[in-house]
């Protein structure tokens, strides 16, 4: 019995630790009434998941984060940044909590992330009803930037169905498909990159003949593979992380023979190694590749590498991008951070010209008009990479359409647009 | 024509990965009780062990093997430590397996870190091969040979030899088999062993159709449990049996009648608690 | 009665302070994981009445626990019913009604078949929040609803704080009482004795049906409850990994002890938060201390106290009452000191 209070001691002691590391924290708020900042420190929350089945993604929006810090030697507008790192779990209860603990016992001044759309949408509420303001570099719900504006939230991502719209033509008049089936996986993301696609490609004149919806932690797609009709030009599809690789794999390997397209984070360069040689050919729509050949992204792909030893992802060049909307909103603002609303003001009126991909410059509902550029996988020196191929610059969240028309017909989801 | 062979074929693989998983389950529970949640947290280290010599440029099967060795050693050293004198309290291995499975996993995530890992299968079998109008590939489908060689072997194990013959009387009736003086309690280890190296082995050769990666253990679980459920808990046939059921089930299923995918499943495991609860071999 | 006196004055102190905390400078971030405390609290102390009071394990509790929160989103934001007595009724009565379905078919089995069962039950209501997105939003899950005002009261982080504080003492003083009523010492004698229960002539099956229905009962009303929290409900609210750690919290705190899972969700819904920020291997450490009170102190974190300060105040006490008396006999008499 010995043994029963020596853990009982163990976890005081542990509570002891935790309630001394927590309740040290000093809240860090300005005095309102300062004028000339002498450089108070600037608080940035970075909300991304550390553990968890999302712990990769996240690992890469922290790296983001970081090298734009290393780049600007650690200052906003003068100020040094001090960064508070908060695990989100993945999950958007989680989420929500360390949401609480960044504004409430943090206090920090903004707010870097979530990664998941289910986490971006949980947040929405809590984060406006504080007036925190955020960015979010990664979550492309589409109606984040569409019917529900959030206040304080910037979006300095990309829709979901911003890359797809313009792949929908691509695919029918460039790439010459007529008849395409889609397998994606079952939630909004989803939902949304293969609403955005099968909208155009059937406006252009494509037939869908054929709408999968496999379940988020499916590892075996064989049952959905022998679905597909036959006739098909092509199948596009919507996964990531573990789900891509053993997609695309299996893809290949059931030798339907017919090209694979995708959405761009399905070969995204964080999984696109692993999936290996199945990729080769896979054409894909992206605001971003690795690859993409400008100067900016040049020097962000070598000094990425230089400093954590690896090639980014986008995740990575999002928060990163992210970061870069913060610093040059606080930039214009001269380092003042208090007036909440003028910071997110300042942020949804940044225009990039040297973001790493190209021009960034946001939309009167909060989201990027930036480039769309089309991709191949390619096996370039014996390393896979998504080489660009084409490109359409300036693309809304609208595509083509005209805003209000648009947002007259609901969300994409798994029933809308119907498939004719 | 070439969809029925396709689904068969492919459920008949997937079995075949459920039964790596699910034997060594229901070997440990047949004798011990002990049901070992941590199951899939060892099918996961075996995975990430095999995949790290894989990348020294050891031969896979080799890889399977030593992976398989490795988890039967972490295997030893939990039973030892934490499970042996709890064994005939099946709440109690319950919960501590479940802690277990919890640190194992997030050992495993520090260890191998959070990159999704895919698992190559060996150059022999990483073509597809075709057969009539079916595409299918050379691996998955000698994942069924294999599944179907190891129930064989774990069979011929149970049946002719002396240890299987303690473990089958051990599962009968182990306080007679103690006392006519034999020693159940090594058996109990060799058979955590055994289940133990099954699941890393397993880890290994269904890592190319389950790939590796932080969560995956948390995933298999319900699949494992669910074959169990089919088989019944504790027999070996019952294990064969139920991933050859589960597996057919939750393919066709998924070809069929894709917007039920989330329950094919537990479609079989419906049928079997409302008609059957204990299973199609399992007793009481 | 005089048996309980010490714990209830204990419990009663226990209470004053949290209640009293906030207004005492809890910061409102504590005050929120506080409130989150309350909430599983609940859930982890009727789970506990299976566990701990009718020896039946099940991982089917989370599913109660989401269908609450699923039922207090629906009718937040389809019927926009504004009363928490309406929705957390539902809540709790929709928990109930699911949990009827399942213990006729879990039940058929016992020990570790039921474990199993209830594992896979779980399942499929968490592939069913997923698929029928009509109704449950799928993976995003239903967001979009306020927290109505408490009466008079805006429905404040303090506010709720002290509601969800009075909804756990309610909850669990009514537990307690089932707990030692007749039927929860038929509970007690089903986990210790159950052949024997049989022989007295107990429907043993009825029993541990009631116990179901009741440990769901109260599940979905802290799944309502934690909805409002979040203002949102979302697949992660009825899946495995949360019914899990309800069984954690059981174990950690106490089982069988109504209180010891309060205690267990304190720790660790404290151990996730804060001790996260100082360690990524957070779960490891949760791990081991949770095997090392399994294996060691199995009676939980509660039950340590209980046998050891417990006593130790109790035997304390009645020395001072015993001295009390000595001093008062010689008081009253000195002609006969000895």
């Amino acid at each position: 019995m010995r043994k029963g209070k020596w853990i009982a001691l163990l976890l005081a002691a542990m509570l002891l630790l935790t309630a001394c590391s927590t309740a040290g924290k000093p809240a860090g708020t300005q005095t309102p009434g300062q004028t000339v900042a002498p450089p108070t420190p600037f608080k940035l929350g970075l909300l991304i998941p550390l553990t968890g089945v999302f712990a990769a993604p996240g690992k890469y929006m922290q790296e983001g984060v970081q090298l734009l810090l290393q780049e600007s030697d650690n200052k906003f507008a003068g100020r040094p940044v001090e960064v508070v790192t908060a695990d989100s779990q993945g999950n958007p209860q989680a989420a929500l909590t360390q949401a609480r603990k960044l504004v409430e016992q943090d206090k920090v001044d903004a707010i870097i992330g979530p990664l998941s759309a289910a986490e971006g949408n949980a947040l929405v509420q809590y984060l406006d009803g504080q007036q925190m303001p955020t960015v979010y570099p990664i979550v492309s719900s589409d109606d984040l930037t569409q019917r529900t504006i959030p206040k304080y939230i910037v979006r300095t991502g990309w829709t979901s169905s911003q890359t797809t719209m313009p792949f929908g033509e691509y695919a029918y008049k460039t790439l010459g498909y007529k008849k395409v089936a889609t397998i994606s996986y079952d939630f909004s993301f989803g939902w949304e990159s293969v609403g955005g696609f099968v909208q155009t490609f059937q406006e252009a004149g494509g037939k869908v003949v054929k709408e999968l919806w496999p379940p988020l932690n499916e590892t075996n797609y064989q049952p959905y593979l022998s679905q597909i009709p036959k006739d098909v030009d092509a199948v596009f599809v919507s996964f990531s992380g573990s789900a891509a690789i053993q997609f695309v794999q299996q893809y290949k390997q059931f030798g339907l023979g017919k090209p694979l397209i995708a959405q761009g984070n399905t070969v995204d360069e964080s999984t696109l190694q692993a999936t290996g040689p199945s990729a080769v050919g896979v054409v894909t729509p992206l605001h971003y590749s690795a690859a993409l050949d400008n100067p900016a992204n040049k020097k962000f792909v070598a000094d990425y590498e230089k400093a954590f030893g690896h090639g980014p992802a986008y995740y990575a060049e999002g928060s990163y991008v992210g970061a870069m909307v913060l610093k040059k909103a606080l930039e214009s603002l001269n380092g003042k951070s208090d007036d909440h609303a003028a910071l997110v003001k300042a942020m949804k009126a940044v225009n990039l010209t040297d973001a790493p991909r190209g021009p960034v410059k946001m939309d009167e509902y909060g989201n990027p008009i930036q480039n769309v550029y089309i991709r191949k996988v390619e096996d370039v020196g014996g390393k896979l990479q998504n080489t660009v191929i084409y490109t359409y610059p300036n693309v809304s969240q609208f595509w083509s359409y005209d805003p209000k028309t648009f947002l007259a017909h609901p969300v994409f989801s798994r029933s809308y647009p119907t498939v004719k | 024509m070439t969809f029925y062979l396709q689904n068969t074929l492919g459920g008949l693989a997937y079995g075949g990965l459920l039964f790596m998983i699910a034997s060594g389950l229901t070997l440990i529970f047949g004798l011990m009780r002990v049901v070992n949640i941590a199951q899939t947290s060892f099918y996961l280290v075996g995975a990430y062990v095999g995949l790290t010599l894989i990348a020294r440029g050891t031969n896979f099967w080799l890889s399977a093997a030593v992976a398989g060795v490795a988890v039967a050693v972490l295997g030893f050293a939990v039973y030892r430590l934490f499970l042996h004198r709890y064994h005939k309290q099946e709440l109690t291995t319950v919960l501590l397996t479940i802690g277990l499975s919890l640190v194992l996993q997030d050992l495993a995530l520090a260890t191998w870190g959070g990159n999704p890992r895919s698992v190559p299968p060996p150059a022999m079998l990483a073509h597809s091969v075709t057969l009539g109008a079916v595409v299918f590939p050379s691996y998955w489908l000698a994942l069924i040979v294999i599944s179907f060689l190891t129930a064989a072997g774990l069979w011929l194990f149970q049946r002719y030899t002396m240890l299987g013959a303690v473990i089958r009387a051990g599962v009968d009736d182990g306080e007679m088999l103690r006392g006519l003086g034999v020693d159940v309690d090594r058996s109990f280890y060799f058979v955590f062993l055994l289940g133990a190296f099954l699941a890393g082995v397993g880890g290994l050769l269904g890592g190319p159709i389950t790939g590796a990666y932080p969560g995956l253990d948390g995933e298999l679980l319900p699949l494992a449990f669910a074959v169990v459920i089919v088989g019944g808990m504790g027999s070996l046939t019952g294990a064969f049996a139920g991933s050859l059921v589960v597996g057919l089930v939750n393919t066709f299923g998924k070809a069929l009648l894709p917007q039920l995918s989330y329950f094919t499943i537990f479609a079989p495991v419906a049928v079997i608690m409302a008609l059957r609860p204990q299973g199609l071999f399992g007793r009481r | 009665m005089r048996r309980y006196g010490l714990r209830l004055s204990l419990v009663l102190a226990g209470v004053a302070i949290l209640a009293a905390l906030p207004t005492l400078g809890l910061p409102p971030y504590y005050v929120s994981l506080f409130t989150q405390v309350f909430i599983l609290g609940i859930a982890a102390a009727a789970l506990d009445l299976l566990v701990g009071q009718t020896g039946v394990v099940s991982f089917a509790h989370a599913s109660f626990f989401g269908v609450g929160a699923y039922t207090v989103a629906i009718l937040c934001t389809r019927y926009n019913v504004s009363s928490y007595v309406i929705t957390l009724l539902a809540a709790a009565a929709m928990a109930t009604a699911v949990a009827a379905l399942f213990g006729l078919v879990a039940l058929r089995a016992e020990g570790v078949g039921f474990l199993i069962i209830t594992l896979a039950l779980n399942q499929i209501v968490w592939g069913l929040a997923y698929q029928w997105v009509a109704v449950t939003g799928g993976e995003n899950g239903i967001t979009g609803f306020f927290r109505p005002p408490i009466g008079p009261f805006a429905a404040s982080n303090v506010n709720y704080y002290l509601y969800a504080l009075a909804a756990m003492l309610v909850s669990v003083a009514v537990m307690w009482v089932i707990s030692h009523s007749p039927f929860g010492l038929v509970l007690l004698g089903i986990r210790e004795r159950p052949r024997r229960m049989r022989a007295l002539g107990y429907n043993i099956w009825s029993y541990q049906y009631a116990a179901f229905l009741l440990a769901a009962l109260f599940a979905g009303l802290a799944g309502g409850l934690f909805a409002y929290y979040n203002a949102f409900a979302s697949p992660a609210d009825l899946a495995l990994p949360l019914s899990t750690q309800m069984l954690i919290m059981v174990i950690l705190g106490g089982a069988g002890t109504l209180f010891g899972p309060l205690l267990g969700a304190a720790i660790l819904i404290f151990l996730s938060n804060t001790f996260s920020s100082l360690t990524e291997r957070w779960p490891t450490i949760l791990g081991i201390v949770y095997v090392a009170i399994v294996m060691y102190a199995p009676e939980g974190l509660l039950g340590i106290a209980q046998k050891r300060l417990l006593p130790s105040l109790n035997t304390w006490l009645r020395l001072r009452q015993r001295r009390e008396v000595s001093a008062a006999k010689q008081s009253e008499s000195p002609g006969d000191a000895a």
